[in-house]
């Protein structure tokens, strides 16, 4: 084939100029690191991480909730997969998700607790309960019908409510959008983690099951 | 100091095989694979090169990025893959129509 011929090479000097460029870049410009580290007392954590994620660059991760509701709200208008074959667990599947599922979540919890001082935070965790959730889902478990409508829908928006709601209390009492004052930024900060957390794992979840649920029952 | 280097460079041909594997296979699953590997190449640059310098702590910034990436690139996953289905259901076949060859 004629377009074949010419693959290989051109995708060996674009990894080279890559490597290149990735080996020739100049040592970085020391301003933002020593900046974050000045300032890390006001963030109010101690990891420099989710400092960066919740306070400095907190408008990157508001948007960010949005594009995972807004791909979730995309799984969901294109329908789903009416004929998706459900098969029952196998016995050690059973066995094995009554017994991680409990694990998940209390180390889900963990991690977004210990995520103002170490490795750790509200995407790690919520993850994990996505995962929580994904295991769920493989053994045949669906959210009931009560459930499925008001209570799982306000789960998914109450992260970016939360961080939203957060910001605009900050802008009407007199300060800047998302710009924590000092004394409660870690208060807040765990708060918005927290329902970013719950919302994290359900939004991956609902994705996993590819349609709107409780619309099967009916 | 050198195997930060060694990492972004494994980073660069990750993304260089994913785009291999998107270029030359019709499958889209095949595809959709090809580009997760490939944005694991980057987050694997972003996040060797935030600590080459070895004086100063990493830089926590690229680390968010990846952080928010990964989970963006799971969710972007989860469409890909319902966008597939749909057009497996649609045309029978899991590869888009291919108009000069067919």
């Amino acid at each position: 084939m004629e377009r074949s011929r010419w693959l290989l090479p051109l995708l060996l000097m674009l990894c080279l100029g890559l490597g290149y460029t990735v080996l020739s870049m100049p040592e970085p410009v020391e301003g933002l690191p020593e900046m974050l580290v000045d300032n890390m007392e006001v963030a109010g954590v101690s990891n420099p991480v989710t400092a960066v994620l919740l306070n400095f660059r907190g408008y990157d991760t508001l948007l960010e909730m949005g594009v995972l509701l807004v791909a979730l709200l995309g799984v969901w208008s294109l329908g789903g997969i009416p004929d998706y074959r459900e098969s029952s667990p196998g016995l050690v599947l059973d066995i094995m998700s009554r017994q991680l599922v409990p694990v998940l979540i209390l180390v889900a919890g963990y991690l977004l607790w210990v995520g103002a001082d170490a490795p750790g935070g509200a995407f790690q965790a919520g993850s994990l309960l996505g995962a929580a959730g994904v295991l769920l889902l493989l053994c045949g478990w669906r959210i009931g019908n009560r459930c499925s409508g008001l209570p799982l829908r306000f789960l998914l928006i109450l992260g970016l409510g939360m961080f939203v709601v957060a910001g605009t209390g900050l802008l009407l009492i007199g300060g800047e959008f998302l710009q924590y004052p000092s004394p409660v930024a870690r208060e807040l900060i765990l708060m918005i983690e927290a329902a970013a957390t719950l919302s994290i794992g359900a939004t991956l979840a609902a994705m996993f099951l590819g349609s709107l649920p409780g619309g099967a029952d009916k | 100091m050198s195997y930060v280097y060694l990492y972004a460079l494994l980073g660069v041909s990750l993304f260089v095989l994913g785009l291999n594997a998107l270029i030359v296979h019709a499958h889209l699953l095949r595809k959709i694979l090809a580009v997760n590997v490939m944005s694991t190449g980057v987050f694997l640059v972003l996040v060797a090169l935030s600590s080459r310098n070895e004086e100063v702590l990493p830089d926590p910034v690229p680390h968010a990025m990846v952080i928010t990436g990964i989970v963006v690139s799971v969710s972007a996953t989860a469409l890909a893959l319902i966008l597939m289905l749909k057009v497996n259901r649609a045309t029978g076949k899991n590869e888009l129509p291919d108009r000069g060859r067919d």
